[in-house]
């Protein structure tokens, strides 16, 4: 069997984040802090982390993508590619809740020992946001992924540590910020590379939270 | 297999509700896939963009795979990639060259982003042959009304007008809504004006007096559909019916005289005895007539698509990406991004 080739990539937050992961170890990675340009800025970056591992698009065997919650327009850009590439190079792709990915990287760095908080910014003064509590050398989600204005969220996981750029915009809300504000590939990349081969399912569709902000013509008439 | 004269071209357009992949080899269409949301659009009575992006995203995959097995082809037989990279909605714009990245990025090969209105010219290449250089081309669409002067549509597209507000299309939308059509309008107010007779004189706007001289290869529809509003409302408020297929057919008629008239003065000032009709109102039955008749009697010859690739879709962008392999066009690269206002002066990115 030919070892494991895989590419994660996460567009959900304000990096574009991308790495190159052999089932034990990260071969490379590349981050970019881009928050409106994931668009220019993701494939020249999977061209730059591909290269620097010695790894061709075909000798690929797994892709794992965020599937957010985050901003739409950039998390649809990470979703789209990761979708197209698994498509025409024949092989799966792995979704993975980004919340998920942050809280795994917090971890993983041994910046949080109990329960806490990701929140990252859904823009329109709103967080997403799940708790998690350490577990082993990962996370363990504790609450769905949500979307709320910060100030709405509940008083005990106010109180808690909180990883994301959510503490950093709303202090007021969520004060004990811990020092992680993006996804990182690498966190990514580790965390599928244990789904899968715990089988644990993991689908791509993704996690939006909101519905579409416009209203049908039956609702624009009843205002 | 493939050669210098023949490349294998593979097209995605998303600039607006339509999920298009099309294939092309040279100047042949293998195949035009499409994915439309127009049906969910209809309830919100206008293009919803969070709507049309996410609808992108779900499509894409299964677009561009049902385009390659009715063609016959694996992903590593193409020769190259292209993309609408503009105008259109900038979210819906993004998935599109997200996804032809991917694939290019994929496969190894060039990825060429190229202009939206520019594809819409070159699709009658894999129609009708070759076009005339130059051609003088007419778009007409939901969100564009021009005139173009095209010496050469990989790299030389000229603007010689085009709306002042409403495009074509939208007009078409806004009427539908007031005669209590569904959207989108165009289709519905061409079905219903086939059983209607031309009776309103509706306004034609810029053609007349002084601002013809100013805005001689200029559009503008507004006018003409308060106008249109203003008479259906008058006859609603004195209790009288309105015929809805006789306004349907009046208004339709000034549109498509207006669209035609300054066409055909444009071929003839210009010197260009070539027209070419694109864009989802040219497959507007009276519209094809109306041009048909005005052409023929000019001395200009007309060239329309078959309605299927007048409206947005993959086989146009395909079409375009692959003249622009053939006449060794530089590919785009893939740090480029999607611009919802490209100048149709950028025909590729």
């Amino acid at each position: 069997m030919t070892r494991m080739r895989l590419l994660a990539l996460d567009t959900s937050t304000s990096a574009i984040t991308v790495a190159v992961h052999d089932g034990s170890d990260v071969l490379s990675s590349g981050s970019v802090v881009d928050a409106r340009r994931h668009t220019e800025r993701l494939a020249p970056l999977v061209e730059d982390v591909l290269r620097t591992a010695e790894c061709g698009a075909d000798d690929l065997t797994d892709i794992a993508v965020g599937t957010g919650p985050g901003p739409f327009t950039g998390l649809r850009v990470g979703l789209v590619s990761a979708r197209v590439l698994a498509w025409s190079l024949g092989i799966p792709v792995h979704g993975v809740c980004s919340l998920d990915a942050l809280a795994h990287g917090a971890v993983e760095r041994g910046l949080v020992d109990e329960r806490f908080v990701v929140a990252t910014d859904a823009r329109r003064k709103e967080v997403y946001w799940a708790t998690y509590e350490p577990h082993g050398s990962s996370a363990r989600r504790l609450t769905d992924p949500a979307v709320c204005h910060p100030a709405a969220l509940p008083q005990d996981v106010r109180a808690l540590a909180a990883v994301g750029r959510g503490p950093a915009l709303y202090p007021e809300s969520l004060p004990r910020a811990v020092h992680l504000f993006d996804v990182d590939a690498e966190s990514l990349a580790d965390l599928a590379v244990r789904r899968i081969s715990s089988g644990e399912p993991m689908p791509v569709d993704a996690l939006y939270l909101r519905r579409p902000d416009a209203l049908t013509t039956a609702e624009r008439g009843a205002r | 297999m493939s050669t210098a004269d023949q490349p294998l071209v593979l097209g995605i357009e998303t600039s607006c509700d339509e999920t298009g992949v099309g294939i092309v080899r040279g100047e042949r269409l293998l195949v035009d896939a499409i994915a439309s949301s127009v049906e969910e659009h209809a309830r919100f009575g206008g293009v919803v963009p969070e709507v049309a992006s996410r609808a992108h995203l779900e499509a894409m995959v299964p677009t561009i795979e049902r385009a390659c097995r009715v063609a016959g082809i694996r992903p590593s037989d193409l020769d190259a990639v292209a993309v609408t990279s503009g105008p259109g909605l900038a979210g819906a714009l993004m998935v599109g060259v997200a996804a032809a990245k991917a694939l290019a990025l994929s496969l190894g090969r060039p990825l060429y982003g190229v202009n939206h209105l520019g594809a819409h010219v070159a699709v009658d290449i894999v129609e009708h042959g070759p076009l005339p250089e130059p051609t003088l081309a007419l778009l007409v669409s939901g969100g564009h009304s021009s005139l173009l002067l095209v010496p050469d549509v990989t790299a030389d597209v000229q603007p010689l007008g085009s709306t002042i507000d409403d495009a074509a299309g939208e007009a078409f939308d806004k009427v539908a809504r007031v005669l209590g059509l569904p959207f989108p309008g165009g289709p519905h107010i061409d079905r219903v004006a086939a059983d209607g007779h031309v009776t309103i004189d509706f306004p034609r706007g810029l053609t007349t007096g002084r601002e013809v001289e100013r805005h001689r290869y200029d559009f503008s529809f507004s006018g003409l559909k308060t106008a249109v509003a203003r008479w259906v409302a008058a006859r609603e408020a004195s209790g009288e019916p309105v015929a809805v297929a006789d306004v349907a057919a009046s208004f339709q008629e000034a549109v498509t005289d207006v669209l035609t008239r300054k066409a055909v003065d444009a071929c003839r000032r210009e010197g260009v005895p070539h027209l070419q009709i694109g864009g989802g109102v040219a497959a507007n039955s009276r519209l094809r007539a109306m041009a048909a008749q005005r052409c023929e009697a000019a001395g200009i010859g007309l060239r329309v698509p078959r309605p299927g690739l007048c409206t947005d879709n993959g086989a146009m962008v395909a079409a375009l990406g692959a003249q622009m392999v053939l006449r060794g066009r530089p590919a785009s690269g893939l740090a480029f991004t999607a611009d919802s206002s490209q100048p149709v002066t950028e025909v590729s990115v």
